[in-house]
C-alpha cells in the first residue's frame, strides 16, 4: 500500500542547529498519524519542508508516490496537500464564507477568471457551505474573519482545508488555545475526517493524540526516535524519558 | 581611448560612490534598526547643502559650513523624528512612504520659501581648489580627492562606531531583535532619535560636500535619494557593508557607463547616433545592474533572504 | 442604498456637475479643471488595482502614466510630421485617432508593467517600493537622454487628436470622453474586485500563506493585477498628454508617482471611488490654495500628513464611515 504522504531522510540544519535529522515518516490511507515532540524538537521546520515553504538540505517529500520536493507550496496544495496553520492564517478582511469560497476556488483552479462574479458561482458556494456546515460555522457564514473568536478561526481553518478536497491533511496544532469543550468537539470532527483523507496531526494535546492517532511518531532534537501505536508509545521507555516524563510525572 | 582619462573617470566613479555610501548608510541604518523607509532622507541632504551655503556665504569658512551642515541636518532629523517619524514605526510601509512624501513637500516648499527658487553656490575652499598631481602624471581636482577621503573616513568611522562602541552594540542589538534592546535596558526612543539624527547628519554632510561641485537648489536631494535606494537594493537592506559595496558599484557603473558606452557604440555606429544611443543606455545602466542583481539575488548581495 | 453607495454617487455627480455648470456659465477653464481631475482620477483608479486590491505599493506608476503619454506623443508626432515610425524593419504610419492611440498606450504601458512587475515581484515589502521607484526613474532618465522625441524639452502636438463623431477641441466633449473612460475603468475595477481573480488577489494581499495554502499562484496573480493596473494608468497618461497637447519627462518623474499615490490615499485605499475623490480634492486644492500661495504644496504636505497619521480611511472613509 503506497503511503499518501511520505518523507525520506529529510535533513535541515541552521548553522550548528540540526533541525531535521534524517526524518522519514509516512501517512497511510485512512489513518491519523500523530507527530509529537517537546518544544524545539523541530516540528515547525519539518512542517515547512513538507508544505514547501522551506527546502530541505537533503532528502525528499512524496505525495501519492510522486516526488514533490521541488514543487512550491501552492503546487503541493494543488496536488492534494491541505494544511492548517498553528497560528490561524486566514484572510482577515473577508467573510467566513469568502474564505471558504477561496479554498474551493483554489481547488477549482479558476483563479484567473475576471469576468464572473465569484460570490454568484453556485458550484463554489455549494462546496463552501458544505464545508462550513461540516465544522458548524453556518451561522457565522457572513461574519468578518477579524470578528471571529479564536475557536471559530480554528474551525474555519479546518473548513478551508476541507474545501480543497485534499488527498491528505496536515494539521499543525489544531487544538492550540481551545478549551476542553472545543478540543472535544474538534477531536470528534477529526475522527470523522479521516474517512475522507488521512491526517498528519502535529499536536500538543496528548489526550486528543491518544484518542485519535492510529500511529504516533516522536520527534526529539530533530530526529524521530520511535514510531508506533499509541499503546507502544505509552510503554516506550525512551519516549517516557525524553518527552512524556516531562508532562506526566 | 586614453588611459589617463579612464583613470580620471574611475576616480570620479569612486567619488560618486563614496557620497552615495554616506547617503545610503543613514537610510539603511534607519531601516535596519527601526524598520522605517524614509523618503525624506533626500530633504535632509538638501538641508545640509543649504545650511552650508548660508554659513559659507556669511562667514567665508568652508569648515564652519560643513559643521553647520552636520548640525542643521542632525537637528532637523531629530526634530522630525520626535514630531512625526516615531509615530510611523509601527505602521505599514505604505503609511511611511506617504508621510515621508508629505515631509518632502513640506521641506522642499519651506526651503523654497526661505531661500527662493534660484540655485545657491557653495565655493570650494581655496586650499582645495587646484588640481593635485597623482603618480603617473594624472592631474585630479584636490577637492574631489578630498571627498573620496572624507567618504572613506566616514565608512571607517561607522565601522568603528558599530563594532567598538556602546551605541554600536545597541544598534546591532536593534537590528537583530527589537525586543532585545528593551531587555538590555536601553531607552529605545532615545536610541531611535540618535540613530535617525546620525543618519540625517550623514545626509547633510553629503549634501554640503556635493553642493560645492554642483549647485545648491530645491529638489537636489531626491535624485540622490533614489540612487541611494538602488544602492541599498543592490547591497541588501540593513547591511552597511552591502551599502558600501553597492555604492561603489553604482558609482563606478554610472560614471564608466557614461564614459565607455558611447565609445563602445562608436565602434560600429556613426558618431552622433552612437553618442545618443550610448548616453541613453548609460542613463539606464545602474538600473539594469539592479535588475541583474535582483534576478540573481532577490535580497541583495549582503541581504538576508526573506 | 448603503451610505458608501450614496457617497460614491455624490462624488461622481459633483465631478459631472462642475463642467455642466461651467458650460452654462461659460467658464471653459473650469471644464479643463474637471477634465484634469477625471484623467488624474483614472490614473489613480489604475494604481488602486495594484495598491488597494493587491496591496502592491508601487512608487513607480509614473512610468506607465508617462509611457501612455509618450505613446500618444510619438504616434501623433509621426502623423503631424508625415514621417513613418520605424521599429526595426517594420514601418508604421502615425495617427491622430484617439482609439488607436489609446490602444497603443494601453498595450505599451501593459508590456512595460509586465516586465517591471515580473522583476519587482521577485521581492516584496520595502524592496518592492524602492525597486518600482527606481525603474520609474530609469525611464525618466531614458526619456531625458533620448533625443529623438524632444529629450528633456518634451514633445508638443499642435492639434488635439480626434475621436470619430465628436469634436474633441470642444472642452465639454473632450471632458465627456474622459468622464466616460473613467466610468468604464471604475466599472472594470469593481467587476474585477468581485470576480474570482479579485478574491484571489485580496487573499494574497491579506495573507500570502493562506493564498499559497489553497494552491493559488500568488506571484502570477499579482503580476496580472500589476499589469492591468499599469494599462489603466497608461490610458490616463495618453489622455493627460492629449489634454495638454504636450508630453515631457515630467510625466515620468518620481513626483508624479508620488502624486498618483496621493490621489489614492487622500480618497481612501481600496475604496472604489477613493481615487476619484482624492484626485478631485487634489485638483481643487491645487486651484484654491495655488491661488492663495505660491507655496501651496506645504499645505498639501500638512494635509497628507494629517490624513496618514489620523484619518487612515481617507476622504471616502470619513464620509462613508465603517470598515471598507
Amino acid at each position: 500500500m503506497t503511503p499518501v504522504l511520505e518523507t525520506r531522510a529529510l535533513c535541515k540544519t541552521f548553522g550548528a542547529l540540526e533541525a531535521s535529522r534524517d526524518v522519514s515518516l509516512s501517512v497511510r490511507p485512512g489513518e491519523i498519524h500523530a507527530l509529537i515532540g517537546p518544544n524545539g524538537a523541530g516540528k515547525s521546520t519539518l512542517i515547512s519542508q513538507i508544505c514547501g515553504t522551506q527546502p530541505p538540505d537533503s532528502g525528499t517529500v512524496h505525495l501519492m508516490g510522486q516526488d514533490v520536493t521541488h514543487l512550491s507550496a501552492a503546487a503541493r496544495a494543488r496536488a492534494g496537500l491541505a494544511r492548517t496553520f498553528q497560528i490561524s492564517a486566514l484572510a482577515p478582511e473577508l467573510s467566513v464564507l469568502q474564505n471558504a469560497v477561496l479554498g474551493a476556488l483554489g481547488a477549482s483552479g479558476g483563479s484567473f477568471r475576471m469576468a464572473a462574479r465569484v460570490m454568484g458561482d453556485a458550484a463554489l458556494l455549494v462546496e463552501a457551505d458544505e464545508a462550513l456546515d461540516r465544522v458548524g460555522l453556518t451561522a457565522q457564514r457572513d461574519t468578518r474573519v477579524s470578528d471571529l473568536s479564536h475557536a471559530q478561526r480554528r474551525l474555519l481553518e479546518v473548513a478551508v482545508a476541507l474545501t480543497l478536497r485534499p488527498k491528505v491533511f496536515l494539521m499543525d496544532e489544531p487544538m492550540a488555545g481551545l478549551g476542553a469543550d472545543g478540543s472535544r468537539a474538534l477531536t470528534a470532527l477529526l475522527a470523522d475526517l479521516r474517512n475522507e483523507a488521512p491526517i498528519l496531526l502535529v499536536e500538543h494535546d496528548m489526550d486528543a493524540v491518544f484518542v485519535l492517532a492510529d500511529r504516533i511518531s516522536v520527534l526529539v532534537y530533530g530526529r524521530i526516535i520511535t514510531t508506533g501505536s499509541p499503546r507502544d508509545i505509552r510503554a516506550d521507555a525512551a519516549v517516557r524519558e525524553a518527552y512524556l516524563g516531562e508532562e506526566t510525572p | 581611448m586614453s588611459w589617463l582619462l579612464l583613470i580620471e573617470q574611475v576616480l570620479n566613479g569612486l567619488q560618486l560612490g563614496v557620497m552615495l555610501f554616506v547617503m545610503a548608510a543613514g537610510l539603511t541604518l534607519v531601516f535596519g534598526v527601526m524598520g522605517l523607509i524614509n523618503l525624506a532622507h533626500g530633504s535632509l541632504y538638501m538641508i545640509g547643502a543649504f545650511a552650508a551655503a548660508a554659513v559659507a556665504g556669511a562667514t567665508g569658512s568652508f569648515l564652519l559650513a560643513l559643521i553647520a551642515a552636520l548640525g542643521a541636518a542632525a537637528a532637523a532629523g531629530a526634530l522630525v523624528e520626535i514630531i512625526v517619524i516615531r509615530r510611523l514605526y509601527g505602521r505599514d510601509h505604505l503609511d511611511q512612504v506617504l508621510a515621508t512624501f508629505a515631509l518632502i513637500l513640506i521641506f522642499s516648499e519651506g526651503v523654497r520659501w526661505a531661500f527662493g527658487s534660484f540655485p545657491l553656490f557653495l565655493d570650494i575652499p581655496s586650499y582645495l581648489s587646484g588640481p593635485v598631481s597623482l603618480p603617473g602624471g594624472i592631474l585630479y581636482p584636490a577637492y574631489r580627492l578630498a571627498i573620496i577621503g572624507i567618504g572613506l573616513a566616514v565608512a571607517l568611522g561607522l565601522w568603528a562606531l558599530i563594532s567598538h562602541t556602546r551605541l554600536g552594540v545597541q544598534i546591532r542589538a536593534g537590528e537583530a531583535d527589537r525586543e532585545m534592546i528593551a531587555a538590555l535596558g536601553v531607552d529605545i526612543s532615545k536610541l531611535y532619535t540618535v540613530v535617525f539624527a546620525l543618519g540625517a547628519a550623514l545626509a547633510g554632510l553629503a549634501g554640503a560636500l556635493v553642493g560645492a561641485i554642483q549647485s545648491v537648489q530645491v529638489g537636489m536631494g531626491e535624485p540622490v535619494l533614489i540612487l541611494a535606494f538602488v544602492v541599498i537594493v543592490i547591497g541588501g537592506i540593513g547591511s552597511i557593508k552591502g551599502a558600501f559595496v553597492g555604492a561603489l558599484l553604482v558609482g563606478l557603473t554610472d560614471t564608466l557607463g557614461g564614459f565607455l558606452l558611447p565609445q563602445l557604440f562608436a565602434l560600429f555606429m556613426e558618431p552622433s547616433a552612437a553618442g545618443a544611443v550610448g548616453s541613453a543606455l548609460a542613463s539606464m545602466a545602474i538600473y539594469l545592474l539592479m535588475a541583474v542583481v535582483l534576478i540573481v539575488r532577490p535580497a541583495g548581495l549582503y541581504g538576508e533572504p526573506a | 442604498m448603503s451610505r458608501a453607495a450614496v457617497v460614491n454617487a455624490a462624488i461622481a455627480l459633483s465631478i459631472l456637475a462642475v463642467p455642466l455648470y461651467a458650460l452654462a456659465a461659460d467658464e471653459p477653464f473650469l471644464i479643463t479643471l474637471a477634465t484634469r481631475a477625471a484623467i488624474l482620477a483614472l490614473a489613480g483608479v489604475g494604481l488602486n488595482i495594484a495598491l488597494g486590491q493587491g496591496g502592491l505599493v508601487s512608487l513607480g506608476h509614473a512610468a506607465f502614466f508617462g509611457i501612455g503619454g509618450y505613446a500618444m506623443g510619438i504616434v501623433a508626432f509621426h502623423a503631424q510630421s508625415f514621417t513613418p515610425l520605424m521599429i526595426g524593419p517594420l514601418e508604421f504610419q502615425g495617427s491622430k485617432s484617439m482609439p488607436l492611440i489609446w490602444l497603443v498606450a494601453i498595450l505599451s504601458s501593459g508590456a512595460a508593467a509586465l516586465v517591471i512587475g515580473a522583476l519587482s515581484l521577485r521581492t516584496s515589502g520595502v524592496y518592492f517600493i524602492m525597486i518600482t521607484l527606481a525603474f520609474g526613474q530609469m525611464l525618466f532618465y531614458f526619456a531625458i537622454s533620448w533625443p529623438a522625441y524632444g529629450g528633456e524639452d518634451g514633445l508638443s502636438i499642435y492639434v488635439r487628436n480626434g475621436f470619430p463623431g465628436l469634436n474633441t477641441l470642444d472642452p465639454i466633449q473632450f471632458f465627456g470622453i474622459c468622464f466616460a473612460l473613467l466610468g468604464a475603468a471604475l466599472w472594470i475595477s469593481a467587476r474585477l474586485a468581485a470576480s474570482p481573480f479579485g478574491l484571489a488577489l485580496a487573499a494574497a494581499r491579506q495573507s500570502v500563506a493562506r493564498a499559497q495554502a489553497v494552491g493559488l499562484n500568488v506571484p502570477r496573480i499579482q503580476l496580472a493585477a500589476f499589469t492591468i493596473s499599469g494599462m489603466i494608468t497608461g490610458l490616463a497618461g495618453a489622455l493627460f498628454a492629449d489634454l495638454n497637447r504636450f508630453v515631457s519627462p515630467t510625466m515620468l518623474s518620481w513626483q508624479m508617482s508620488g502624486e498618483i499615490m496621493v490621489f489614492v490615499i487622500l480618497g481612501g485605499t481600496a475604496r472604489l471611488f477613493g481615487p476619484v475623490a482624492g484626485a478631485a480634492l487634489y485638483v481643487l486644492l491645487e486651484h484654491l490654495l495655488g491661488g492663495i500661495s505660491e507655496f501651496w504644496q506645504i499645505y498639501l504636505g500638512g494635509l497628507l500628513l494629517a490624513v496618514v497619521l489620523f484619518a487612515r480611511g481617507g476622504l471616502v472613509g470619513l464620509l462613508a464611515g465603517g470598515a471598507r
